[in-house]
């Protein structure tokens, strides 16, 4: 019984670090924009975040430095293929390419370091129920937080005047601009925002889930996030409801492991993307549904007054 | 991967792009590309594909030429050596030399026999060279730029190595952990299941729950052997011990190893051990109070407390006497010529043993290395007795190194049917 609580507990906390990214390419896509380069972008925000928390010792300030180097990547991205209206697909490629290569330039001196003593975290009164304590109230305050954003972009998204106008830009620019929203300034924000999540993410894997930098360090995880938001309808509740699959079945396939499973390992480990692309497979059955939330100006460029 | 769970033709045509403009300078618009409407954006895609291209350039690309002047002590002392041209030594790496682990172990060698050697030889290395095909191209590249002694230290660049091989007579090739050798290229690798058998002398005597916990990385019969001779280290000192193994199927993937750490801590294990490349075990272990060890290199300052010890390669002796003697024009290579080298000669211990391993677990280790370098004990030695129950080596029975390197099966102790068996 402790077992599938600790492993419930690991679940929320594989999960957090996708979900973040994942929602905050959420973010982007609502408003038209691909970001490719989340991978990139996460992996920045990991040196920077894994630098300043060892330098400060301080990991809200570490994790901050990660927001603002996913921020400042974003905006670079958002400068490029908003103002610039270069191809999104192929300035999200090269951003994630150059995030790689320059992370691993920038964190050479850094993959010897080690950050202090990590602090355990636990909710007071809650973490001490049996069961329910171990499996849900012993995790970084991330991990609650994300649950939050997750509730309150729905609630941003369907319910302000300001996520209305974010998805008529990544509906139809081009009505949005007619009623005289500032569309590439919209689309920009939204893009350094959604940067900003991604950099959380990068700094939340460098700083509190594997407390060390090491070149490459995301493995995938980015492009993971990036699927998961076409996977979810761009919907933040099933963002996180993906993020937490995937993050389930990947420790669930260690689990089982551990407990001496007699199934190949090579086939556990294709589980996590097995059960994930069969659950895009049986969202996407439902064509209509797929179109009816897919932002209608996805991935084009916006030339106001063409 | 999770990029054709997006197949948009515009994804799929921007990763060949980006691809292209990483190997060679785009030289043109791809013929599928060449619509009219479309060139204006193509012209700037494949210019920011080049600025990617030279930005990833710029930025790992790094070839280290050393200097010969500033890193040669000997210089003055011997003019006859420098007057002809240094021998140029070329290593290719599968990982990040920063990966703290294997790659990093073997670029320690290669600044050790710099140091040895000074101005008599001049070393370069390519990092993060993938195994299959394009390992050829850097391969290549490294004998057209004059490189004499070639290093390639993954078992996936067998086979590139082997055609350049024949098409470089001149040049020396020089493989880790392969098996197939030609006229000039020979093999050679390290005995690391002596430093995973250390290893596990040291957990043994430290679990208190009987438990330890190895993070696998790749089912091949290398690293079946470490995890055999983890459990026969620990059941030396702990007959109870049992040992637990989750695979990763990676070798290097620091937020998967972390996962596979932490639920062999949920399921009860107290000393953890890994045959991956990165710290993420020995960090996982520090953040939950257990104990783990560092493997290649010594990663006791990755976690201070949890850190037991590390069973580290040491590659130096191996490259000083590969290029002493190539100096000496005595190096030979052909089929067979293939060297295992251990804690004997000195390409594998244990260090940094933490201070809370008592005295006399201390006095074991220090008791089997001196062992193993006299040749008064063997690890591999009967009675072996296998997962099955069926014995593996009889009484006094000594395994040769074909019985060790076609291992597939588990000892008795590991929890759990090795992938590749059966």
């Amino acid at each position: 019984m402790d077992a599938w609580a600790l492993l419930l507990a690991a679940t929320l906390n594989a999960g957090t670090l996708v979900a973040l990214a994942a929602l905050g390419l959420l973010i982007n896509e609502r408003a038209g924009v691909v970001n490719l380069g989340a991978e990139g972008m996460m992996l920045m925000a990991a040196i920077a975040g894994f630098a300043a928390t060892a330098y400060s010792g301080s990991d809200v300030v570490g994790l901050l430095a990660g927001m603002g180097a996913g921020a400042l990547m974003a905006l670079a991205l958002g400068w490029l293929v908003v103002m610039l209206n270069t191809n999104q697909y192929a300035t999200g490629l090269a951003l994630s390419l150059f995030g790689a290569g320059c992370s691993a330039f920038v964190g050479q001196g850094y993959t010897q370091v080690t950050l202090g003593p990590r602090p355990s975290y636990a909710v007071p009164g809650l973490s001490e129920l049996p069961w329910i304590g171990p499996a849900l109230f012993r995790q970084h305050p991330l991990v609650y937080l994300t649950v939050a954003l997750a509730a309150a972009l729905t609630w941003w998204l369907t319910r302000s005047r300001a996520g209305l106008v974010l998805r008529a830009v990544g509906e139809s620019p081009e009505a949005a601009h007619a009623l005289g929203y500032p569309v590439r300034r919209i689309r920009l924000l939204a893009v350094v925002a959604g940067g900003a999540l991604c950099g959380l993410a990068g700094a939340y894997c460098s700083v509190v889930y594997t407390p060390l930098w090491v070149e490459g360090m995301i493995a995938g995880k980015g492009w993971i996030a990036l699927a998961l938001t076409s996977f979810a309808t761009w919907r933040p509740a099933r963002v996180l409801l993906g993020a937490y699959l995937f993050g389930g079945v990947t420790m669930l396939q260690f689990h089982l492991q551990g407990q001496g499973v007699q199934v190949a390992s090579q086939f556990l480990s294709m589980l996590p993307y097995l059960a994930t692309i069969l659950v895009l497979v049986l969202i996407s059955r439902n064509e209509s549904f797929i179109r009816a939330n897919m932002p209608a100006s996805l991935g084009k460029p916006f030339h106001p007054g063409s | 991967m999770s990029l054709s769970c997006l197949t948009s033709s515009n994804a799929v045509r921007g990763t060949a792009w980006c691809a292209a403009g990483v190997s060679h300078a785009p030289d043109g618009p791809v013929p599928g590309e060449a619509r009219p409407r479309a060139a204006r954006r193509t012209v700037r895609r494949a210019w920011l594909a080049a600025a990617a291209a030279m930005v990833m350039l710029a930025a790992c690309g790094k070839k280290e030429d050393t200097p010969a002047a500033s890193s040669a002590p000997g210089a003055a002392a011997s003019p006859a050596a420098s007057a002809s041209a240094p021998l140029q030594v070329a290593f290719a790496y599968v990982g990040p030399v920063g990966d703290g682990g294997w790659s990093f172990a073997h670029d320690n060698a290669r600044k050790a026999v710099e140091k040895e050697f000074g101005d008599r030889i001049k070393t370069t290395f390519v990092e993060k060279v993938p195994e299959g095909g394009d390992a050829e191209h850097v391969f290549r590249d490294l004998v057209q730029q004059g490189n004499t002694l070639v290093f390639g230290t993954t078992f996936g660049y067998m086979e590139p190595m082997l055609k350049v091989a024949a098409d470089s007579p001149h040049v020396k090739f020089e493989h880790a952990t392969g098996y197939k050798q030609s006229a000039n290229m020979r093999t050679y690798d390290s005995r690391t299941y002596e430093g995973a058998y250390l290893a596990g002398v040291v957990a043994g005597a430290m679990t208190k729950s009987n438990r330890l916990g190895v993070v696998g990385s790749i089912p091949i019969p290398e690293v079946i052997r470490n995890i055999n001779s983890f459990a026969l280290g620990a059941r030396s000192t702990n007959p109870k011990a049992t040992v637990t193994v989750v695979w990763v199927n990676e070798w290097f993937n620091p937020p998967q190893e972390t996962n596979a750490a932490q639920t062999l801590i949920n399921a009860g294990a107290d000393v953890l051990m890994q045959n991956t490349d990165s710290s993420a075990v020995l960090q996982t272990a520090e953040k939950n109070g257990k104990y783990a060890f560092g493997w290649d290199s010594d990663m006791s300052s990755y976690g201070p407390k949890a850190h037991l010890a590390s069973a580290v390669v040491n590659w130096a002796p191996y490259y000083s006497a590969s290029i002493k003697a190539v100096l000496d024009g005595t190096w030979s290579a052909g089929p067979g010529k293939h060297s295992w080298w251990g804690v004997k000669e000195g390409a594998i211990d244990l260090v940094a043993l933490n201070d809370v391993v008592p005295a006399e677990v201390k006095a074991r280790v220090e008791k089997v290395k001196a062992g193993l370098k006299d040749g008064s004990f063997v690890i591999w030695k009967g009675p072996v007795v296998g997962q099955d129950g069926q014995v593996m080596l009889a009484k006094d029975q000594v395994a040769d190194d074909n019985f060790l390197q076609g291992l597939k099966s588990y000892v008795q102790g590991v929890e759990g049917q090795a992938p590749s068996g059966k």
